[in-house]
């Protein structure tokens, strides 16, 4: 099953609550998927810096400020409970290597100059509240709560899955040619952590950004590609890009008001959003790529 | 009577109504606050009158029998799907599945329902007054369904003796769906389900009738090389 959740800021009226706004749906999303949960929030970016994503899983938080401040200087940590979020000039190149290296234990969720993304599995409910998720400001963010199906349990298997800088996907379905697309874009240099069938559509879609193709044309190009069931949410640093495969199994709804658009699975997710009752509320069509701030 | 659900548990609020004495002369209920809920007013069989305000979730008035409910916003999957009788009238848009399986009753949807409109219907009559997706009326058995709008791919395929009545264009016909001829006897039923839910601005005449070719009825002894 898996519910999926997004919300993106048309002005600035609700920056302040988007974390609120997002742990909402995803609360409302428990019964789709109880297994995982996970986020992504984009706030605005620092043009000199780098944010990191991290799960240190079990290490020791003390430990391990103190060593990787040992190796790097320039750098700000902060702590959302097994999560941090490191901040640093150092380039994604070097500093994946170093880290891949130094901490081998320590898991790489996501990076980029915008995005901050957190994940782990347990009850949604108790993710969101683990990670203070309603403290969080913002611009967009993403969601996802997990029922597993083709992968384990594990942080690793949970969603937003982040293939590239200031890139992120959610998805809801399953895909079924999701180790020959693996294999072909293992070719191509990508890198995958997990079994996942998510994870290569997100590689997927790194891959094609990478070659200047835009979101929405990389999605339309992912209808022939991509072959199962899925609504997925593709979040960057602009906005994000909704689209359901032509047979349109996997439900989504989309709320527009002037001040935000929300998707969620199903209505009972954004049911608590402000002038929801007044939004222009439809239902994505298939095969469509639906597509805001790209 | 009024029950809020943001007070009230769901399933309370069915108990109350799926077990409403039949000497109780009071069958007027308004609910609040759905806030997408699924299986709001399931399994009633009783006479009751019901509007519900605002957005209701999966399988709204499902197994309905008797029960007259309105919604005044959204349905998510699959609302009346199996109704039995009674009337089940959607003033916002529906989602995927709609009149699933209903085997009589009334279902009307005021704007667009998606795909799958109808799929397996054995009875009921679904008046949707937008458009309908694709895949709708598959595998319908009986029944009527009308479009005023226009359908997706694959209207009505693989159906048997439902009559589907569209107004708009037909994006794509589904296996052993074709065009049939409106008799004087189709244009009255048509003229009959157009005043039942009440649409004054559209002529039986303008509607083009859909059914099944009858060819997926008996397997084709020529086609036995095929197996």
């Amino acid at each position: 099953m898996c519910g999926i959740v997004g919300i993106y800021l048309k002005t600035k009226k609700f920056e302040k609550n988007l974390g609120k706004m997002l742990s909402g749906m995803l609360n409302n999303m428990e019964s789709r998927g109880p297994d995982s949960a996970g986020f992504a929030i984009y706030k605005n970016s620092d043009k000199k810096e780098y944010k990191y994503s991290l799960c240190i899983n079990n290490l020791d938080f003390t430990k391990f400020k103190k060593d990787i401040s040992k190796k790097i200087r320039n750098l700000k940590l902060n702590q959302y409970s097994d999560h941090i979020i490191v901040k640093t000039p150092e380039i994604p190149k070097k500093f994946i290597k170093f880290i891949n290296k130094e901490f081998p234990e320590v898991s790489i969720v996501g990076y980029g100059r915008s995005i901050e993304i957190f994940k782990q599995v347990g009850n949604p409910k108790d993710v969101v509240k683990k990670f203070n998720l309603e403290n969080f400001s913002g611009t967009h963010g993403i969601g996802h709560t997990r029922m597993a199906t083709e992968s384990a349990i594990t942080t690793d298997g949970s969603h937003p899955y982040s293939t590239g800088e200031d890139e992120c996907l959610v998805h809801n379905g399953s895909l079924s040619n999701h180790n020959n697309l693996r294999r072909e874009l293992k070719k191509k240099g990508n890198t995958f952590t997990s079994e996942n069938d998510t994870e290569v559509a997100a590689g997927y879609v790194s891959n094609s950004l990478a070659n200047n193709n835009s979101l929405k044309n990389t999605l339309v190009s992912g209808l022939k590609d991509l072959d199962g069931f899925y609504t997925f949410i593709a979040g960057t640093r602009k906005g994000f890009a909704v689209v359901r495969d032509e047979i349109a199994c996997k439900p989504a709804v989309i709320a527009e008001t002037k001040n935000y658009v929300a998707i969620a699975s199903e209505f009972q997710a954004m049911a608590h959003l402000p002038d929801v009752n007044n939004a222009k509320i439809f239902e994505p069509e298939p095969g469509i790529v639906y597509s805001w701030g790209n | 009577m009024k029950l809020d659900l943001k007070k009230l548990k769901l399933r309370k609020v069915n108990e109350q109504l799926q077990s409403i004495d039949r000497k109780i002369n009071d069958r007027n209920f308004t609910i609040i606050n759905p806030e997408g809920n699924h299986a709001v007013c399931a399994g009633l069989t009783e006479e009751l009158n019901i509007n519900i305000k605002g957005h209701v979730g999966y399988y709204c008035a499902g197994m309905n029998q008797k029960a007259n409910i309105t919604i005044e916003g959204n349905v998510g999957t699959g609302v009346a799907e199996n109704m039995m009788s009674g009337k089940v009238h959607v003033k916002g848009n529906a989602s995927q599945s709609a009149g699933a399986t209903a085997h009589g009753g009334l279902l009307i949807i005021d704007g667009d329902a998606s795909s799958r409109c109808g799929i397996s219907m054995k009875g009921v009559d679904i008046v949707v007054k937008g458009s309908v997706g694709h895949m709708s009326g598959f595998m319908s058995q009986a029944g009527n369904l009308v479009v005023c709008g226009d359908a997706g791919e694959a209207l009505g395929d693989s159906l048997y003796e439902t009559n589907i009545y569209i107004k708009g264009k037909v994006k794509s016909l589904g296996a052993d769906c074709v065009e049939k001829k409106m008799d004087k006897k189709h244009i009255k039923k048509l003229n009959l389900l157009l005043q039942g839910a009440n649409i004054k601005n559209q002529k039986a005449e303008s509607f083009k009738r859909y059914g099944s070719a009858k060819k997926l009825y008996n397997f084709k002894i020529d086609n036995i090389s095929n197996y």
